[in-house]
């Protein structure tokens, strides 16, 4: 995470990686503990990961990153289970694993990130869908929608806020 | 969106970056401050004996306690809106401030007569003080809940409560050159009670504003 707040892209890819492997586990526990379904978890991970991107100006490097991570993690987790009227006060000491559990992604699924994206500005829905979605590069991305990189960039940052915000806006 | 997908697409976006709260928020409270100060430039000015007030203690204590409280406060709003930040040392810390005005009131108790303290307390300026306070931290305020907003308090509320303090302690400072009462016995009874009204009114405006 260092290298990524450094800049390198490569590195903050990677860490985002690490910490949805090391979510997805305590996560779908405390989920299902609230009595919600073991399908919502990836929602919510994907959630926290949003978080963390968004608020990642919030970690002071001198300071270790696992308290930063879990304080986002069971703050995402408590609002997540709260809006899909599950049982609150649960406890979630352990929403973030010491260990990565061997677990993979759900296959094939109709996010709630996916209804977020769709009620997004024309111009930076289709600026998320084409950088993540098509995993175009921005040149290419730019080219294709006749826009330029720049514009782009700016796209893609504004929509992602505005996922970000509309994710708690949800009722 | 798988959450692959989702990974790119913010790994793309990592080159954006947003300031530090440690820097935003004083930026940002700096501006408010700007405005408070004109406030009080135009609405109340420094009362007319300042250059023999500030040679007593007991005027001099009141920008400086004042001045502690919003230094504490200023950083315990940071921490606050740092999600796992420590805090409690300086919750703690708010101590120090808060044990120098109590300092103050016990002298004050100790070397003027029982008979005094009433009219020390009351004293000339209470309503002047109750609304000015309020009304100078108001900008102070409204910054900083505005820098807030980029931060991510696990407890908005709370955070609220904490960018009050460090506007009602800035407006404090500021309000002290005006004010005419000095005795710690007014301090400590009407500087509180007008901080407290903008906690309060931080920790409510916080609780909807500071969401995330």
């Amino acid at each position: 995470m260092r290298l990524a707040m450094a800049g390198d892209g490569a590195a903050y890819d990677r860490c985002l990686r690490g910490m949805a492997v090391r979510l997805r586990g305590g996560v779908r526990r405390a989920i299902m503990r609230a009595g919600l379904a073991a399908s919502d978890a990836e929602d919510v991970v994907q959630e926290i990961l949003l978080a963390v991107h968004l608020k990642r100006h919030t970690w002071d490097a001198a300071r270790p990153i696992g308290p930063w991570l879990a304080a986002i993690a069971r703050h995402k987790t408590i609002d997540a289970i709260r809006r899909r009227g599950g049982r609150a006060g649960v406890p979630l000491d352990d929403v973030v694993d010491t260990l990565p559990a061997p677990s993979e992604e759900p296959a094939i699924r109709e996010t709630e990130l996916v209804r977020a994206l769709e009620r997004l500005p024309a111009g930076e829905r289709a600026a998320v869908t084409a950088i993540a979605v098509d995993g175009a590069s921005f040149s290419d991305a730019a080219r294709k929608l006749g826009t330029s990189e720049g514009a782009l960039r700016v796209a893609l940052h504004r929509g992602l806020a505005r996922l970000g915000r509309t994710a708690h806006e949800r009722t | 969106m798988k959450t692959d997908d989702l990974v790119r697409a913010l790994a793309a976006d990592a080159a954006v970056r947003e300031r530090p709260l440690a820097v935003a928020l004083p930026v940002a409270a700096a501006a408010g401050l700007a405005v408070a100060l004109a406030l009080f430039a135009v609405a109340l000015g420094p009362r007319p004996d300042i250059a023999t007030a500030a040679q007593t203690l007991r005027f001099v204590l009141k920008p400086v306690e004042m001045g502690l409280f919003a230094i504490v406060a200023v950083v315990l709003a940071v921490r606050l809106a740092e999600p796992g930040a420590p805090v409690r040392r300086l919750v703690a810390g708010l101590a120090a401030p808060a044990g120098l005005l109590g300092v103050a009131v016990t002298a004050e108790l100790a070397t003027v007569p029982s008979a005094e303290w009433g009219r020390r307390l009351v004293g000339t300026n209470a309503r002047v003080c109750l609304v000015s306070i309020p009304l100078l931290a108001a900008p102070v305020l409204v910054a900083s809940l505005w820098a807030l907003r980029r931060g991510a308090p696990v407890h908005p509320a709370g955070a609220g409560a904490a960018a009050g303090l460090f506007s009602a302690s800035v407006a404090a400072a500021l309000y002290a050159l005006h004010c005419g009462d000095d005795s710690p016995l007014f301090v400590a009874t009407w500087y509180s009670l007008a901080t407290v009204l903008v906690v309060a009114a931080g920790a409510l405006a916080g609780r909807r504003l500071l969401r995330w």
